[in-house]
């Protein structure tokens, strides 16, 4: 029985060959550490050298840790007053060329949703990690939930488009993390890393990839010299636009308004038109290579479960055991929420009897699949909204009923 | 070993977080092997009840949570009373015989033993219990090896604390010992 994984990811690598996985691999580099912990050491690996943020559990030890591992490497901490500041910080210190990140959760990603469409107007790559807690409101701090899967999308006002990365496990934390800096500097937008509270607290292992095992995408400078003329948003033929510290060599505007390629605010219509098409092309036209997923026992199977973060744990385990008793279930595992993978998932789904979404909200998700698998009357929600985590025998009761075969 | 689910139970200030998170990094660190550690997490610093979920296996681990527990150790009589329901029948239950009271209803092998006195009369430091009592599951069944255990602890503990837990290690294996099949 295989459990087969292909993806887009970088990082295939799940800790699942246990007995092989010490041989040859650096003590140092095997780690038994939190979800949020991992995070860190993806970021650092990508490179990140500024982080602004506000406290906040689930997410505290990101910062706590960042706090404490910055600093040896010559980079900036800083614990902002709250959390629109500490948005507003890494964006002030990502223009400058620094890679830059914030931690959160639930009430603190809401305060930070207006900086967060002014760093998707002024195209300023940033990462921002989510680690989500039962909502709305303070809701509850201490559990789990994925209740922002529509916020990350919809959070700050305007058309736009956004990035969302996930994971289920701390190797494909760290790989999504270096993921998210990456697409953050190739498509100059803020991408958003959605965690929940049990990926971000449990403990498992992880090994920490050698310099050079996964690609890290740098900042795109601009070639024009000091003293002649830049133009912060004039795309090259591929659509990047190459960026200048600011403060440095050139002078130029920034702005959240409509503006043109001197960065100036601009109401013409065409300008209007032209950027906001430019906004949301950039990442809409390349969902393909922003899709990220992983399939688990999906061959041929008749059954099959969206899930993603830690649900995404249960769906597989449940579908593992049917698997061993000959049903044929298998898990889609959705690494890329936003822009959502409508193509890949609607082929994947094409041929099941039922697609159940396993995830821990009422049914954020599950709405983007019916949206857009061919029958939408074939896609059911398996979902906790107590806050505890979703369990292999409530996904198992809702697929005997569905099935036809009873609780 | 195949897959076995631990349940560490007490009150907070025990130190049960913390034996989970050693032992589950043995396993991983030291001999390769997969671990998943989730605790039950409150808005509470110290007191109340605590719990922290162990899974070791040589294959992935997804659902990380315990259900059924193949061990259980309980340190307080409220966690006893709360958790002894979660044991597979078989399964080991392992209580420190000061603070619980055990009942006969469990369908599993329960072992009691001295562990707090035991540290109190030979090291006189509380702070160690909980890696008496690691010694003292080490000693009844050998999860991971005693020096993977060691190992951990030596890079977790202040270098002046290592003396200390090690006394204390030994002697809960000495005691874990007595029972071993």
């Amino acid at each position: 029985m295989t459990d087969n994984i292909n993806s887009n990811s970088v990082n295939d690598n799940n800790g699942i060959k246990p007995n092989d996985i010490n041989n040859g691999i650096k003590a140092n580099n095997i780690k038994f550490i939190q979800g949020n912990e991992a995070c860190v050491e993806g970021a650092l690996y990508a490179g990140v050298d500024f982080f602004a943020g506000y406290p906040i559990t689930p997410s505290t030890e990101i910062a706590e840790l960042l706090s404490k591992r910055l600093p040896e490497k010559g980079g900036k901490f800083i614990q902002m007053e709250d959390e629109i500041a500490s948005m507003c910080a890494i964006i002030g210190a990502s223009l400058t060329g620094h890679k830059v990140m914030t931690a959160t959760s639930g009430p603190g990603f809401s305060l930070k949703q207006e900086a967060l469409g002014y760093a998707c107007m002024a195209e300023i790559p940033c990462v921002i990690v989510n680690v989500q807690r039962g909502g709305p409101s303070t809701g509850n701090p201490t559990h789990v939930s994925q209740g922002d899967i529509n916020q990350a999308r919809w959070g700050t006002h305007g058309d736009h488009a956004i990035i969302a990365l996930t994971a289920s496990n701390h190797q494909d934390v760290f790989g999504v993390t270096v993921d998210a800096f990456n697409l953050a500097e190739t498509y100059r937008t803020p991408v958003i890393l959605l965690f929940d509270e049990v990926v971000g607290h449990m403990r498992e292992k992880l090994i920490i990839p050698e310099k050079g095992e996964l690609p890290i995408v740098d900042r795109l400078r601009t070639s024009v010299r000091k003293g002649v003329d830049y133009h912060p948003y004039l795309p090259r033929e591929d659509g990047r636009l190459p960026m200048s510290d600011f403060g440095a060599e050139h002078r130029y505007n920034v702005t959240g308004l409509f503006h043109d390629m001197w960065g100036f605010p601009s109401n013409n219509p065409q300008v209007v038109r032209e950027l906001l098409h430019h906004l949301v092309d950039k990442i809409e036209n390349n969902v393909h290579t922003i899709t990220r997923y992983k399939e688990h026992y999906l061959e041929g199977a008749e059954y099959i479960l969206i899930s993603y973060g830690s649900s995404a744990r249960s769906a597989i385990h449940m579908a593992k055991n049917r698997r061993e008793r000959g049903e044929k279930v298998g898990v889609l595992e959705l690494q890329s929420i936003w822009p959502f993978p409508e193509a890949m998932v609607r082929e994947k789904c094409a041929n099941a009897k039922a697609v159940i979404v396993v995830e821990m909200n009422m049914g954020q998700v599950m709405r983007e699949v019916k949206a857009c698998v061919d029958n939408p009357s074939k896609v059911f929600l398996a979902n906790r909204i107590d806050n505890k985590l979703i369990n292999p025998t409530n996904i198992k009761t809702l697929l005997r009923i569905i099935q036809g075969r009873g609780v | 070993m195949k897959r076995t689910r631990f349940v560490f139970s007490g009150s907070g200030g025990q130190g049960v977080i913390t034996a989970g998170i050693i032992l589950a990094e043995a396993a991983v660190i030291h001999e390769g092997m997969n671990a998943t550690q989730t605790q039950s997490y409150g808005a509470a610093a110290r007191g109340g009840s605590t719990r922290s979920d162990v899974i070791i296996s040589n294959q992935p681990i997804y659902y990380p949570e315990v259900n059924q527990a193949n061990i259980l150790v309980c340190l307080t009589q409220e966690s006893y009373i709360n958790y002894s329901s979660i044991i597979r029948p078989g399964g080991l239950v392992l209580t420190d015989s000061r603070f619980v009271k055990t009942t006969k209803k469990v369908d599993a092998r329960q072992i009691e033993v001295p562990m707090y006195d035991m540290v109190m009369e030979k090291i006189k430091k509380p702070i160690v219990f909980n890696i008496c009592m690691l010694g003292a599951l080490l000693g009844i069944t050998e999860f991971v090896k005693p020096t993977s255990l060691m190992e951990v602890i030596k890079a977790t503990v202040p270098k002046d604390f290592i003396e200390l837990n090690q006394n204390a290690f030994e002697l809960g294996m000495e005691l874990g010992a007595l029972y071993n099949e």
